[in-house]
């Protein structure tokens, strides 16, 4: 599959047109001018496949999962397909030895100009040695790819931010990639999995700006990952009305009223689920009636139950007994105190006479 | 500390830590001021028509002949902000939410933009109350730091938490971490301050009533 983009897409049956529809909907889900879709396409058809580079570290493929089974039927997978996906260890045909020189080459050839993709956290406790791919540890093989990487492209939570990996305890001593990655430019795709058309719509900027999108603090596309998920959500207006659904089975569920009683994370989450979907644009986590869970933040996972409305306590009150007990042993201490004092200031009071005044 | 976290930890220790201290400081001072006792009066009682405790309970929260007309700023505005503050309190959603977990009990909530609404005229109350406090040189004079900081405590979680819901200056999750924040802090301060009159209103003003009664006289 080599040659202009254009032409592969062309032998598949994609017609000029639906690749420029496609194009023009990228841009604009990426809120960038109407001109960008044509500067885009043009980018694109005339792009020769970039060398990209995937490595899975201490991970669940859930990244990989998401982005080839639930799109591959769709153009975003053909556009995913038309990359050179050098190394992929789910996806490729080639193992062992065969998979490591296939790394090594495409390393090589494409010093300084490849893409590298990583999903999962990469553990630092006991050198590393929680997760090693033929022999190596991540870390070792991270800052070996991460050198010649032209950019770096963080898949999912874990790559991102640690993610589940590196919840509470924390036993493998697991960090994002930007933990040790210091000079790449490095773009966030947290989500667990990510949204495929978020990953597409980051490669498609890539190919035709030859830079990452814009990024927010936290180093996630702010085309993506500007809005929250409540303030796109289609239940909004029910939150504004204090409408809300109290048990996932009740009169206010079957309406569709906000989940935010049910413990939804929409209102500090930040991703793209709302407007973009899943599942080719079927339906999304709330829609289908549970709450967010907040996976596109870091450490979503200790930020308390998912069950838990925000407004609440993430954990049950532990000292507000104890706390009753002690102020109600202070008062009552205290007016003891305040009493004997009465009694003593009465036991040496002197009565005054009015002989004493005379005197 | 990520924002996210910041969050976790208001919700978490932070409120078990505000809530232990108010229930703490809450009862220390109720049981202290309750127990102090007083002489007994031994004149005997005299009778007046309206002269007793529940009376003056009532009757404190209105002006005085001719004071509404003298201060207007202090009764209209400081009406305007306790009210405002009790809609807030006990009729936004998110508020029912947390009385329901941390008591169980719960009742139907307003809608957001009714709220949003009584925060903006809450704030404005407490604003042009803090500008008459300034302004005016008697009760510039009278003001001490507490009232100041009393002041900045109970505005700030009304700020920060309307902030936050219009998407204001901050990201909404550390807005709303600031704001739980400061709710926090006034809960911490609360019992150890003149904030502490939402616990002692009714009983001093019944106490003061029911004196007076004894004396015969309707205040």
């Amino acid at each position: 599959m080599q040659g202009p983009l254009i032409d592969t897409l062309a032998r598949r049956g994609i017609s000029r047109r639906t690749f420029l529809k496609y194009c023009a909907t990228l841009a604009s889900m990426m809120a960038l001018p109407p001109t960008a879709g044509r500067a885009m396409a043009e980018a694109m058809a005339a792009a020769r496949r970039p060398s990209v580079i995937w490595l899975p570290f201490q991970e669940c493929t859930g990244c990989t999962e998401s982005i080839t089974r639930s799109h591959s039927p769709t153009i975003e997978g053909m556009i995913f397909d038309m990359i050179s996906l050098d190394y992929q260890e789910t996806l490729m045909a080639a193992a062992g030895h065969q998979a490591e020189e296939a790394r090594a080459n495409a390393m090589k050839e494409n010093a300084g100009k490849y893409l590298l993709i990583i999903d999962g956290s990469i553990p630092l406790k006991m050198d590393g040695a929680y997760s090693c791919i033929g022999g190596r540890s991540n870390v070792d093989l991270l800052k070996e790819a991460a050198a010649g990487a032209a950019a770096i492209v963080a898949m999912g939570s874990c790559a991102s931010y640690g993610g589940i990996p590196k919840a509470n305890p924390n036993p493998t001593g697991a960090v994002s990639v930007s933990d040790i990655v210091k000079d790449k430019p490095i773009v966030n795709i947290p989500g667990c999995p990510p949204i495929p058309a978020v990953m597409t719509g980051v490669l498609a900027h890539y190919l035709t700006f030859g830079s990452l999108p814009e990024l927010d603090d936290k180093g996630r596309p702010k085309a993506f990952y500007g809005d929250t998920i409540h303030d796109r959500c289609y239940r909004r207006p029910f939150y504004d009305q204090g409408k809300f659904a109290k048990t996932f089975d009740d009169e206010g569920a079957r309406n569709g009223w906000c989940l935010f009683e049910l413990g939804c994370k929409g209102p500090v989450t930040h991703n793209a689920c709302a407007t973009v979907k899943w599942n080719g644009g079927t339906s999304w986590p709330v829609e289908s009636g549970h709450g967010c869970l907040g996976c596109s933040e870091p450490d979503f996972w200790d930020g308390g139950s998912f069950y838990k409305a925000l407004s609440t306590p993430a954990d049950p009150l532990k000292f507000a007994a104890a706390a009753a007990v002690v102020g109600a042993g202070v008062g009552v201490a205290v007016s003891f105190a305040n009493r004997a004092k009465k009694n003593a200031a009465k036991t040496t009071h002197e009565t005054t006479t009015l002989a004493d005044l005379e005197k | 500390m990520n924002e996210l976290q910041f969050l976790t930890w208001t919700r978490g220790p932070g409120l078990n830590i505000a809530v232990g201290i108010l229930l703490l400081g809450v009862l220390w001072r109720l049981i202290e001021i309750y127990t102090l006792g007083r002489k007994k009066d031994l004149a005997a009682p005299r009778h007046a028509a309206g002269a007793s405790g529940l009376h003056t309970v009532f009757r404190r929260s209105l002006p005085p002949p001719g004071m509404l007309k003298r201060s207007p700023v202090s009764y209209i505005g400081g009406y305007l902000f306790h009210v405002g503050l009790a809609i807030i309190v006990f009729l936004g959603a998110p508020h029912i939410l947390l009385i329901k977990n941390l008591i169980g009990l719960s009742w139907p909530a307003l809608p957001s933009q009714f709220i949003g609404l009584a925060a903006v005229v809450t704030m404005a109350a407490m604003v042009v109350v803090l500008f008459d406090r300034i302004n005016k040189p008697v009760k510039h004079f009278l003001s001490t730091f507490e009232d100041w900081f009393t002041w900045a405590v109970t505005f700030l979680p009304v700020l920060t938490g309307w902030m936050a819901t219009q998407h204001l200056l901050l990201p909404y999750t550390q807005m709303l971490a600031l704001h739980i924040l400061s709710a926090e802090i006034l809960l911490v301060v609360l019992p150890f301050s003149k904030l502490f009159h939402g616990f002692t209103l009714f009983g001093s003003r019944w106490y003061n009533g029911r004196v007076n009664a004894h004396k015969g006289v309707p205040v």
